[in-house]
């Protein structure tokens, strides 16, 4: 079976890759353009661990086929600081404890960047419900919102970065 | 994964061509939220994808006279941000918006919702409760289907070889009409609906309901519209009386099934308690508009 | 030097940010799954479609001629590992079983029991390859629940289990694999001394462990046996031991390097993938990636047991109770080993009980074989205790406070399991909760609060530590302990305290089984505790070697030289007076005072302190649907000393969160045949963001004097309490009393309707 040749955007940059058309979105990042920071904690959707941002919306890139990128933006977590300079959402969560094992947190960093792109003050409820698609085994979630509202808090200038 | 082949036709006429000249199993990748889990699980097995997203029409919102026009492809996450379709609809969108999660709704369709067949589909009873009509895209050119005909069984539609759905036609509210939409799920977020309900009213000055539709949803093999629930409705306003026949309404209209997620007992008992709750809030919007 | 002060520390107790944060934020860590290979192969593996079976034959003729399989195995591949061979070290499994796990020969115990694995060169085609290797079975009855599996009549799983702890010994094979027994006075008489006793059947569903990381491995075996393990593991030490074990090969030619771990909780202190796929690197001569499905996570990796708690506690009027007995069947899945007797023991040990009784059965079922999960074993047996003590408290109208402050754990006491308590924090937690704001907050309709405490032993161990003074004078301390919860920096913490440096100069390094000596694996919240000691213990030897060097540089004698705040100094005037010396000073001298200063420790550390909590819920119930909303939730732990309060905080918020899923809505769900129905997070349903309110969390510090800075373990308590807390709290807001987890809606709607029919047609 020949394999399809996608031309897309990632982080910014224009990349190509070849994949069979069974493969998803997740498969093609981690396989073969060996951007392992989005995981497969479940294949379904269910879990959020494969998060990235798809022309401006959140989606789970285990649920779309490489194809699909075709003319596309994407942004990985590997996209979301810039250079050695670390994201709001990033900084709190280091500090914030928001991560344990670590294993959802990129998933949440994409998510949590993107909810705070679309809503600059956040109440702790609309944050929860945006993350519910985030599953975390190690954290009880507190620190991540904790973390969340801190930075949207830094963003809007009125706390320290 | 299976290997599988892709298309993604340009037009409605290549699309019909791909999925009527297919030999083998074809499905159609709308969303994909729904798909893409039935391929991993290995549930499905289609030789060939013909993905929709790249028809003119198929993404996007339109007002057309009387009516509002959603692309059978158009991700949830556009629908909810539509105030003039929330505000028309706010049961369908808030339908639309129950459907997993965040990142769910950067792709699921209602399209991809209905034609899935789950009776669980949470933008379905809504949608059938406001009168949406299906457009579908065949050889024998386009037909227009009341949503509540697509669905004909689990996992099962009406459409035949051939065609798919293009877009939804929904008929702009009357002046005092509104729906609403609920759900039970043991979470908060992230679980199918044990039982849905959809309630979609019109009243007069007075308050009182001059027409209904009451739409089950997870306690049969396909949503039911259920006429006696709405006869409770038409010619009352919602006072206990009337909220106890709708509940009894509900309850007697269920059939549904004990699985993983509900017995039977349960889901019964609750359709009555969403239709009550469901019919408050219809109510409560359909008397603030004007 | 003693670091019990709290007030004389200045790293240990503060919140610096964790080392290898950075890289987990930016998705640089890499996981299991996320090491290549150059010439790397896919595996896949087949399993079983019944839950119980006879494998009448394996034809893999057809998957081996498909091209780009390199490798086909069976149990056929691996050697036997005899009865006499199935303990290595001090390591508690039983490594005939294990193997028998990873691969089935002769019968299938479960579904999702592996028969068969293939390497191809992607993924799509060893799937193909699956789908083309024959099995025949003769299909087997099979068992599920934990009293039909010890009924007469039940199907047997093994024919060569025979019930231990039982006299005389047995000569049937049994599916009760073994029978424990503690006993404190005598229960008989103290029954008879009480005014009323509670007697209640409490049942719990099979939970995973849940973590978000499915299991993942890279094995590469050479020609001559030398083998790199990339794996996401809770030991490295254990995945080295035990793939040599299973596959017949040498522990010295294994390097077993741990990837980070995306959670583990217990689960992931066992391996699967790692015989199977060094099997197949070694028949196809490339390394071989294994990454297991989310599906197959849930059909074939331990979750922990399915049980049966019967408690029976006896009081006189005043509260005191006179006498407890519970009775506990534990399902073990397919092999022995649940952990019955660690529920016996700590639903007990939080009481003093005068007399008191517990006995446990391990029963085989056909189900996967259960692996650890936080603190195992006792968040069932205290389920049915907390419960219990609970209904007594309300029926004598007594605060549940109360009278867990006057039958509760004291320094002094005797356990039901024989242990005298000593410095222990329970009484203390009781007081922080008596004291705590939450309990003064109103509550409205339909809204109720709940109490349950916990005990979990924690554990010491084996570990080993080397501490590396680098040319520049900064500080390298690898020790082997997969950081499954921020442990790595907590070691830091402690060396830079020893060494009187900022913690930003020490970088601790978990090392491979070739970079650190043997370490006992990451669980039984012995990291801190163990690992900690090791640190500790390296860091103080270099102050040692340190100070002989600023000797060596002053040409003083060492006892005339101190170390204070990150130098040395001479020790006194008579000393001499010499400028202090910090660790660059040293170190760019260290090749002319004699060379590298390094130390290595190894220890296997004793007198860990045991960790109470106790916990406070409160509900809203709607009581139309059964739902269960989380109103408000905290947590008071004894942790001994918090080296680093915000991942204490952690562990307590993530081992709540973990038990509100257990009491709400966690359970496995089998069809008729014997197949799991809900394998995977739609249908297997975790708490969620939206879920839960912010969980408040209170350290109370009781500091265990046998480890340098006074920690306890702390990771696994969390877990006991909730599911009680959750249940008494909706017994306080409804006066129903919901004995069988998890206490999802359709339970509660159906309690409701059986006991106010009236108010539920309203």
């Amino acid at each position: 079976m020949s394999k399809h040749h996608v031309t897309t955007t990632i982080n910014g940059e224009p990349m190509e890759f070849l994949c069979e058309a069974q493969q998803t979105m997740l498969d093609v990042l981690r396989d073969e353009l060996h951007l392992t920071g989005s995981k497969e904690g479940c294949g379904s959707g269910d879990c959020g661990a494969c998060t990235v941002i798809l022309d401006g919306k959140l989606v789970c890139s285990c649920l779309m086929l490489g194809v699909e990128a075709e003319g596309k933006k994407v942004i990985t977590v590997e996209g979301i600081a810039n250079g050695d300079t670390l994201h709001p959402v990033q900084q709190k969560f280091l500090e914030h404890a928001a991560l344990q094992c670590g294993f959802c947190t990129p998933g949440f960093i994409v998510a949590a960047k993107a909810l705070l792109d679309e809503n600059k003050n956040p109440t702790e409820e609309e944050t929860r419900y945006w993350l519910a698609g985030n599953l975390c085994r190690c954290t009880g979630y507190d620190k991540i919102i904790r973390a969340v509202l801190d930075a949207a808090a830094v963003m809007r200038g009125e706390a320290s970065a | 994964m299976p290997r599988v082949s892709y298309t993604a036709p340009a037009t409605v006429d290549e699309a019909v061509k791909a999925l009527a000249s297919a030999g083998g199993l074809t499905k159609v990748l709308s969303g994909g939220t729904d798909l893409l889990v039935q391929l991993k699980s290995g549930r499905v097995k289609p030789d060939l994808i013909v993905d929709m997203k790249k028809i003119p029409g198929l993404i996007g919102i339109r007002e057309e006279g009387g009516f509002f026009v959603i692309g059978a492809s158009t991700p949830g996450v556009m629908i909810s941000a539509n105030e003039k379709l929330e505000h028309a609809f706010p049961g369908i969108v808030e339908g639309v918006d129950l459907i997993g999660s965040t990142q769910i709704q950067g792709r699921a369709s209602i399209a991809g919702n209905l034609c899935n067949g789950s009776p669980a589909a949470d933008s379905v009873p809504p949608v059938i409760a406001a009168r949406g009509i299906a457009v579908v895209a065949g050889p024998g050119g386009k037909r227009e289907v009341p949503v509540e005909k697509i669905v004909t069984g689990p996992g099962r539609t009406s459409l035949a070889k051939g065609e798919f759905v293009v877009e939804f036609r929904l008929p702009k509210p009357k002046p005092r009409q509104a729906g609403a939409y609920l759900r039970f799920i043991p979470r908060t977020e992230m679980d199918i609906a044990v039982v849905g309900v959809a309630v979609d009213v019109t009243l007069d000055a007075g308050g009182t309901c001059t027409d209904a539709r009451v739409v089950l949803g997870a306690v049969a093999p396909t949503q039911l519209v259920v006429e006696e629930a709405a006869k409770a409705l038409i010619g009352h306003k919602l006072d206990a009386d009337t909220l106890a026949k709708l509940d009894a309404a509900a309850q007697h209209a269920c059939k549904p099934i004990t699985d993983k997620r509900g017995t039977i007992e349960y889901r019964t008992k609750i359709a009555g308690v969403l239709a009550r709750r469901a019919a408050a809030i219809a109510f409560e919007r359909a008397a603030a508009r004007a | 030097m003693s670091y019990l002060d709290k007030a004389t520390l200045k790293v240990v107790g503060t919140r610096p940010i964790r080392p290898d944060g950075v890289d987990k934020v930016t998705g640089r860590a890499n996981f299991g799954a996320d090491m290549v290979m150059p010439g790397m192969l896919w595996g896949r593996i087949k399993r079983s479609p019944h839950a119980h079976a006879r494998i009448l034959g394996i034809d893999t003729a057809k998957a081996a001629a498909l091209p780009g399989v390199k490798a086909v195995i069976t149990r056929a591949d691996f050697p036997d590992v005899p009865p006499d061979r199935a303990h290595i070290g001090t390591a508690p499994h039983n490594l005939r079983d294990l193997s028998r796990n990873c691969m089935a020969g002769g019968k299938v115990l479960y579904e999702g029991h592996a028969v068969a694995a293939v390497a191809a060169t992607s993924p799509a085609i060893a799937d193909e390859a699956l789908d083309l290797i024959e099995v025949k079975y003769e299909v087997l009855p099979y068992v599920m629940d934990v009293e039909a599996a010890m009924a007469d009549g039940a199907p047997v799983l093994h024919d060569d289990i025979f019930t231990a702890g039982v006299e005389p010994k047995p000569t049937k094979p049994s599916n009760v694999a073994k029978m424990v027994r503690f006993a404190k006075g005598d229960v008989e008489a103290g029954f008879k001394e009480a005014d009323l006793i509670v007697e209640r059947r409490y049942t719990t569903q099979p939970v995973h462990q849940g973590y978000i990381e499915p299991h993942a491995c890279l094995v590469s075996v050479g020609a001559d046996g030398q083998t790199t393990i990339f794996s996401s593991s809770q030991g490295q030490f254990m995945v080295r031991s035990y793939t040599a074990r299973i596959c017949g090969g040498e522990i010295a030619d294994i390097r077993a390097i741990p990837a980070e771990i995306g959670g583990g909780f217990g689960g992931k202190t066992i391996i699967y993938l790692e015989p199977l796929a060094y099997m197949l690197s070694k028949k196809s001569g490339r390394p071989v990636k294994m990454v297991m499905s989310r599906e197959e996570v849930f059909r074939a990796t331990g979750p922990t047991s399915g049980a049966v708690v019967e408690v029976k506690i006896g009081a006189k009027k005043d509260g005191h109770i006179t006498a407890a007995q519970s009775i506990l069947k534990y399902q073990a899945g397919a092999f022995p080993g649940s952990p019955v007797q660690q529920g016996c023991i700590c639903g007990m040990a939080v009481y003093d009980f005068p007399n008191s009784l517990t006995v446990g059965y391990d029963v085989l079922s056909n189900r996967p074989k259960v692996a650890a999960y936080r603190a195992p074993g006792a968040p069932i047996g205290s389920f049915g205790v907390e419960s219990c003590i609970d209904e007594l408290a309300h029926a004598l109208k007594i605060d549940p406070l109360k009278m867990r402050e006057i039958n509760g754990a004291k320094d002094g006491g005797k356990s039901t399991h024989g242990v005298t308590w000593n410095n222990i924090g329970y009484q203390k937690t009781l007081e922080a909760a008596r004291a705590h704001e939450h309990l003064k907050t109103k509550l409205g309709p339909n809204q109720g609060r709940g109490i349950a405490s916990g005990y979990w032993h924690n554990a010491g161990g084996e570990s080993s530590a080397s501490c590396h003074v680098n040319e520049d004078g900064s500080i390298t301390v690898t020790e082997g302990h997969p950081d499954i919860g921020g442990s790595r920096a907590s070691m830091a913490m402690m060396v830079a305290e020893v060494l009187g440096v900022p913690y930003e100069n020490v970088r601790p390094v978990v090392g491979d089984t070739t970079a650190i000596g043997f370490s006992a694996s990451t669980g039984g919240s012995r990291v801190t505790f163990a690992g900690g000691m090791a640190v500790t213990q390296a860091a103080q030897k270099i102050v040692e070697e340190l100070k002989k060097r600023a000797a060596v540089i002053w040409d003083i004698s060492p006892e005339a030289v101190e170390w204070k705040d990150g130098k040395a100094h001479p020790a006194g005037p008579n000393a001499g007076s010499f400028e202090p010396l910090d660790l660059p000073a040293i170190a760019a001298k260290s090749g002319r005072t004699g060379g590298p200063i390094s130390a290595e420790v190894q220890i296997n550390a004793q007198g860990q302190g045991p960790g109470f909590t106790t916990h406070i819920c409160d509900v809203e119930v709607d009581r139309e649907t059964g739902h269960v909303k989380i109103l408000r939730y905290t947590a008071i732990q004894d942790v001994g000393r918090a080296i680093h309060p915000s991942y204490v905080e952690g562990q307590m918020q993530g081992g709540v969160t973990q038990g509100i899923g257990w009491a709400l809505s966690e359970e496995y769900i089998y069809d008729k045949d014997g197949r799991l129905e809900n394998p995977g997070f739609l249908d297997y349903r975790m708490p969620v963001a939206s879920d839960l309110p912010m969980i408040d969390t209170v350290m109370v510090e009781v500091p265990n004097p046998r480890h340098p800075f006074g920690a306890r373990g702390v990771g696994e308590v969390p877990l006991v309490p909730p599911m009680a807390a959750v249940a008494n709290a909706i017994f306080d807001a409804t006066g129903i009393r919901l004995r069988d987890l998890p206490m999802s809606p359709p339970k509660l709607r159906a309690a409701f309707d059986a006991e106010q029919p009236k108010l539920a047609a309203e």
